[in-house]
């Protein structure tokens, strides 16, 4: 009891502070709390027999726990991969996933409901207090900061503090510096394909690398292309080229271009554009070939093919660039050099 | 000594351990000082549970993925189980995954329940922190504990980002696409960015044990520094409860943690752990097999990020054409950089909305009793309009769906969201806002006139009337305690000066609470009564 009134005691020293009330309208008129609602009894609080039913659930509910750990260490066993039978997968995560379930079921199940049917249910007050130290308590902190500062001189001694200052914040530096190995000065590998690597490097099919002869190429028909060789290259190497190199090759009626230059750098109607998306690079991979359109699926960003790849909808800016081919003695399909702008997402010194 | 001794012969087991542990690290003081503290009841308060309780899941079904998964991405040539992929090369990375779906045992379920219960996480991060945000819980002494929620939040994101990215199939290599396309499109620093991430072009093959660092390692330390930091403060303050009779600013009502708290909580992880379970056993998630490995040129038409990412997918979709502009010889990609400000800029909002509404109120006090969302409609309508503007970005994300299932054309389903963007928010602010105001005057109606009974009367002067009947103190109660603010002037400082921040803060406080409805007074309630026993 003693301690009880001291515990109240020091709550209202502390409401005794100030706190601005702000906007809020302060009245006096306002209804009073009738206090906390009177407990409601449950079946279980005055009939044995009810609480005998609970605590019989609960521990049926804990049983079925127990039954389901042990029925999942069972299917772990009964039921193993079998190559030949597809399900078999399924049949096992489906099972041990079952087991392990009813385990984590009943014991919550049980848990939850031994709480709310047997345990006290009536509300209970506790006193909170405010998250502001006493007065007594923010003084002797403010004098153990004193003392501190004295004992040190941290604010008597300026040169101290201020070459402190400095060091501690020049030391961080280094580490950041640290960082700069994780990457290389991109310089102006986001300008180079491989399509500049040699001259008249030939048209591959993606991902098989043979050459495409412009008379495999039908009006309408569409090939997604690599450069020839790059399907040798080693690992790193052989998808950063491809992210960069992809071209989607189309063969439209001639008298269906709308651009000269379109029409220049194709091959009687065919023509080869960059794959990569000038938005944010996902492959421009669908098209539609009544309407001429290439669909970007990432953002919906759409080229009109009939008009040098210029944007007709969607978020991107920049047409697709053009890769110029031509045909060799053979008829196969080569570009004689690389596109004439970088291929991409947009990057800042992109025109530089 | 010696009465450590008796205890122990009286006890049996349990003691004897109690009595261990007291004597080594002093165990009684901290079951006597939190064994039977307070903790309010509400279904809402389950939300940060689950979210708990789905973490913890991440880290027990992460722990055991990492022990087959292969970070690396050395490529190999498959050869397991998997019929289709048979003799394909790929990396390590994706191929240990296979590996994990279809040779060990229970990796295919740990995978799903890792899977699934990070699709929980955020999920159930979000709806507290709506939970939060509604009911007034950030306001003070919790402002900063909202901010480690917020953060809580962003790190849930980032953990899920990174673990999508780990089987570098061609789902996530496309997500790690958009990534790069984004980083190059930041000014100055863009290609270089990309560079240091990637460790030279993209995709390299350093991507993946980057990210593997990021999400087995620096993410869960940092969500576990900040979930300590979380319910440390939630003991410090205790919990907040909702207003109703008996519940006040100074008390905290509900059941002792032991033996009711340990019971329930304890109860309702493995309730959660089990949802999961039960989930990642009967549902595919992120069938990987079905997508193959990373390659650039190919991508499946509808794909989709997870549903956490969608809101920054979307504002990427809606951004309109032909943006990007050249200033003096540089490219600035404002189809890239305006969606990132979209996103990041909402992001900040909701980080930094405590600290706006206690400059507007100017109210110091400690805030313990929960509002109800009616109860303050300015808030709530922002809230609305906040959601509502997250939905239309998230919807965003899925135009290409939503055109082809309706059968739509997706030029006009774009569109149509784009001017949803603007449109939305603005009438959900407003229908909300009228909303609240209306149940509040219902509430009013409630208090001073009771509900209707259905029974009508006839008067002995021949006049039908429907009987009333008052509600009970307790009802009343809930529904007239709730605190009552008024908007300010713009009032001159001591130099007789009214300055800009004073002219911000009453326009704001009129936009707050010039449309108000008071809570009834004793006094009007008194005359309600007296005028009902006239009849």
């Amino acid at each position: 009891m003693a301690k009880n009134s001291k515990e109240v005691a020091k709550h209202e020293e502390v409401a005794e502070h100030d706190y601005a009330t702000g906007l809020a309208v302060i009245t006096e008129d306002k209804i009073s709390d009738p206090g906390i609602e009177p407990h409601r009894v449950r079946m279980t609080d005055k009939s044995v027999k009810h609480e005998k039913a609970a605590a019989r659930q609960v521990a049926l509910l804990f049983a079925i726990s127990i039954l389901g750990s042990i029925f999942a260490i069972w299917a772990y066993y009964a039921f193993p991969f079998d190559d030949t039978n597809a399900s078999s997968l399924r049949i096992n995560t489906l099972f041990l996933g079952l087991g392990i379930s009813l385990g984590l079921f009943g014991i919550g199940i049980g848990a939850v409901h031994w709480a709310k049917t047997l345990m006290p249910d009536a509300e209970v007050s506790e006193e909170r207090h405010q998250t502001r130290g006493t007065e007594e308590v923010r003084a002797a902190a403010l004098e153990v900061i004193r003392l501190a500062d004295q004992e040190s001189g941290f604010s008597r001694r300026k040169l101290i503090r201020r070459t402190l200052y400095g060091a501690l914040a020049l030391f961080p530096i280094p580490a950041i510096v640290l960082f700069s190995d994780l990457g290389p000065n991109p310089k102006d590998s986001l300008r180079h394909t491989m399509w500049g690597a040699k001259k008249n490097t030939r048209l591959a099919r993606d991902p098989d690398g043979t050459p495409i002869k412009a008379s495999d190429v039908q009006i309408g028909s569409v090939f997604h292309v690599i450069p020839e060789g790059l399907e040798k290259l080693e690992a790193p190497h052989m998808l950063n080229e491809k992210a960069k190199a992809a071209v989607l090759l189309v063969r439209l009626d001639p008298s269906e271009i709308k651009n000269d230059k379109e029409r220049e750098w194709g091959y009687d109607g065919i023509v080869a554009y960059s794959k990569i998306c000038t938005h944010v690079g996902c492959p421009v991979a669908l098209y539609e070939q009544h309407t001429h359109h290439l669909l970007c699926p990432c953002h919906q960003s759409t080229f009109d093919l009939a008009e040098d790849c210029k944007v007709v909808f969607g978020p991107a800016t920049r047409p697709l660039p053009q890769l110029k081919i031509e045909v060799d003695a053979e008829g196969y399909l080569v570009a004689p050099g690389d596109f004439a702008e970088p291929v991409g997402p947009s990057f800042w010194e992109r025109k530089a | 000594m010696s009465n450590a001794v008796t205890s122990k012969k009286k006890g049996g087991f349990l003691a004897g351990t109690a009595n261990y542990l007291d004597e080594r690290v002093g165990i009684a003081g901290i079951v006597k000082e939190f064994g039977r503290k307070i903790f309010p009841d509400h279904w809402s308060f389950m939300l940060g549970e689950v979210a708990l309780y789905s973490f913890l899941v991440l880290l027990l079904s992460g722990t055991f993925l990492t022990f087959f998964f292969n970070p690396t991405m050395a490529e190999t040539t498959y050869d397991g189980v998997f019929g289709p992929l048979k003799g394909a090369h790929m990396s390590s990375a994706y191929a240990s995954t296979l590996d994990i779906s279809f040779e060990v045992r229970g990796g295919l379920l740990m995978r799903q329940v890792h899977h699934w219960s990070a699709l929980l996480f955020v999920a159930a991060a979000g709806l507290h922190m709506l939970r939060v945000f509604f009911t007034g819980a950030f306001r003070k002494p919790r402002e900063i504990n909202w901010v480690v929620g917020f953060m809580l939040f962003v790190l849930g994101m980032a953990g899920g980002f990174t673990g999508y990215s780990l089987p570098d199939d061609l789902l996530s290599g496309n997500g790690l696409r958009i990534i790069d396309g984004m980083l190059k499109g930041l000014p100055w620093i863009g290609s270089y960015t990309s560079s240091l991430l990637f460790g030279g072009e993209f995709p390299g093959n350093q991507i993946v044990p980057r990210l593997y660092s990021l999400h087995i390692m620096i993410v869960p330390a940092l969500i576990l520094v900040f979930l300590v930091v979380h319910l440390f403060m939630v003991v410090i303050h205790k919990h907040t409860h909702y207003s109703g009779p008996g519940k006040k600013d100074t008390n905290v009502v509900g059941y002792p943690l032991m033996p009711v708290y340990v019971a329930k909580a304890g109860g309702f992880f493995f309730i959660v752990f089990g949802v999961i379970m039960l989930t990642a056993a009967f549902v595919t998630i992120n069938p990987v097999w079905n997508y193959g490995s990373y390659d650039p040129s190919p991508v499946s038409a509808g794909t989709q990020p997870d549903w956490y990412i969608g809101f920054l997918d979307g504002a990427l979709r809606l951004a309109p054409t032909g943006i990007e502009t050249v200033v003096n010889g540089a490219t600035v990609s404002w189809n890239i950089l305006l969606p990132m400000i979209v996103g990041v800029g909402l992001l900040g909002v909701v980080a930094v909305y405590p600290f706006i509404e206690g400059w507007i109120t100017g109210d110091k006090r400690e805030h313990h009793v929960l509002d109800r969302p009616r109860n303050a409609p300015t808030r709530t309508a922002i809230g609305a309009a906040g959601v509502t503007f997250y939905a239309v970005l998230w919807a965003g994300a899925g135009t290409d769906l939503i055109a082809t299932n309706f059968k739509m054309s997706l030029n006009q389903v774009l569109t149509t969201m784009q001017i949803l963007l603007f449109v939305a928010p603005v009438a959900a602010y407003f229908v909300t806002k009228r909303l609240c105001l209306s149940l509040q005057r219902k509430d009013r109606e409630i208090v001073l006139h009771g509900h209707e009974s259905g029974r009508i009367v006839r008067l002995p002067h021949g006049e039908y009337v429907e009987v009333h009947e008052q509600a009970d103190v307790y009802q009343i109660w809930k529904l007239t305690d709730f605190k009552e603010y008024a908007p300010t002037l713009a009032r001159p400082n001591a130099n007789g000066v009214i300055t800009i921040r004073a002219r911000i803060r009453s326009a704001l406080s009129k936009m707050f609470f010039e449309d108000r409805v008071s809570p009834v007074s004793k006094t009007e309630l008194e005359a309600a009564k007296h005028h009902a026993e006239l009849h």
